[in-house]
């Protein structure tokens, strides 16, 4: 993207992410949500979270060696991580670190 | 000082995010500029949008020159989740005047899960700490994506495979999304449909059509996803 095509899409993602959050001050009160919309709240942040797990790594041309299994073992090790110490910030960082040494000294 | 009781509290209740928001602010200015993007935007989207997961992903739409319709319905199912934040504050909010379109802006997850969990003294004057609350942990945020773009354009390091961070983070809020909800079904959703998106649609087109496809699956699968 160009410096201006950046900004207007700064504007954009401001805009819409306070719109996402002013957006229950605008228009419900708690009893009468349309039960649809209850629906997507409770199960969508899970959908999406998968999502963005698959769309980080789209780039990876997983019909060349190594086949993304250095995305697989990093995704692994921060899963293994996370599960055992329960410790966002530990996972993240070791998961990140291992994945750069993964990729750059093999 | 005027406000020095709530300015104390605030701070004191905010310590716990201090460390969260400073380090993955850091990575966020670090990762910003190792694509050669100039650090003060690093400052500018942390002032503006405040948004974590939403500023980390804003990098890939900048590199994948996304189209900005997409940027807009992207945005908007990412933070989905924070549309609800909102429901459980509107008691809390309603007598906050002129401080509230700032309140309701710095509603991140965090600041949220703070806002909700933690007793109110009957002493302070609950706009103002809640405003310095919210300011504090917006301040984090800023401070750490700043340094993290400035430390990370002026001391050049092998920063090769430094993006794995987001992909970290999103492992991350899975689990902490499974351990809530307990069913597998919305991330079988969400991993069919990006997983066919991966193989069918060019990449600059992958996430809106992931989103729309999983949105298709979790109403056709409705029962499914409900009951299990």
């Amino acid at each position: 993207m160009s410096s201006y095509e950046i900004y207007i899409a700064i504007v954009i993602m401001a805009v819409v992410n306070y719109f996402t959050r002013v957006f229950p001050f605008l228009f419900f009160r708690k009893n009468d949500l349309p039960p649809y919309v209850v629906f997507i709240e409770r199960f969508f942040p899970a959908v999406i979270m998968t999502i963005l797990i698959v769309y980080s790594v789209k780039d990876v041309d997983f019909s060349l060696a190594p086949y993304g299994l250095k995305e697989a073992g990093g995704i692994v090790f921060t899963a293994v991580l996370h599960l055992t110490l329960k410790n966002y910030l530990i996972s993240i960082f070791s998961g990140t670190i291992f994945y750069m040494a993964l990729v750059q000294y093999l | 000082m005027k406000y020095e009781k709530e300015i104390k509290q605030a701070f004191k209740v905010s310590i716990p995010v201090m460390m969260g928001y400073g380090v993955l602010g850091f990575a966020f200015g670090l990762l910003l500029v190792s694509f050669e993007y100039p650090w003060y935007l690093a400052p500018i989207m942390s002032l503006f949008i405040y948004a974590g997961a939403l500023q980390f992903v804003a990098i890939n739409f900048f590199n994948a020159k996304a189209g900005y319709v997409d940027i807009a319905i992207a945005t908007w199912f990412i933070n989905i989740r924070q549309s609800f934040y909102g429901l459980s504050l509107l008691k809390r909010f309603k007598k906050t005047g002129k401080l509230k379109p700032y309140l309701i802006f710095g509603l991140t997850d965090e600041t949220y899960a703070l806002l909700t969990t933690i007793k109110d003294d009957e002493q302070l004057k609950k706009r103002w700490y809640y405003f310095f609350l919210t300011a504090f942990n917006q301040s984090y945020w800023f401070t750490g994506a700043t340094l993290g773009a400035i430390v990370g354009s002026n001391i050049k390091f092998n920063t090769a495979g430094l993006e794995f961070s987001l992909t970290a983070l999103f492992v991350v809020l899975c689990i902490e999304q499974y351990k809530n909800l307990k069913n597998a079904v919305p991330f079988i959703i969400g991993g069919v449909a990006s997983f066919l998106a991966l193989c069918f649609v060019p990449s600059d087109k992958m996430l809106i059509t992931s989103i729309i496809g999983s949105l298709i699956l979790m109403f056709t699968f409705k029962r499914r996803v409900e009951n299990e």
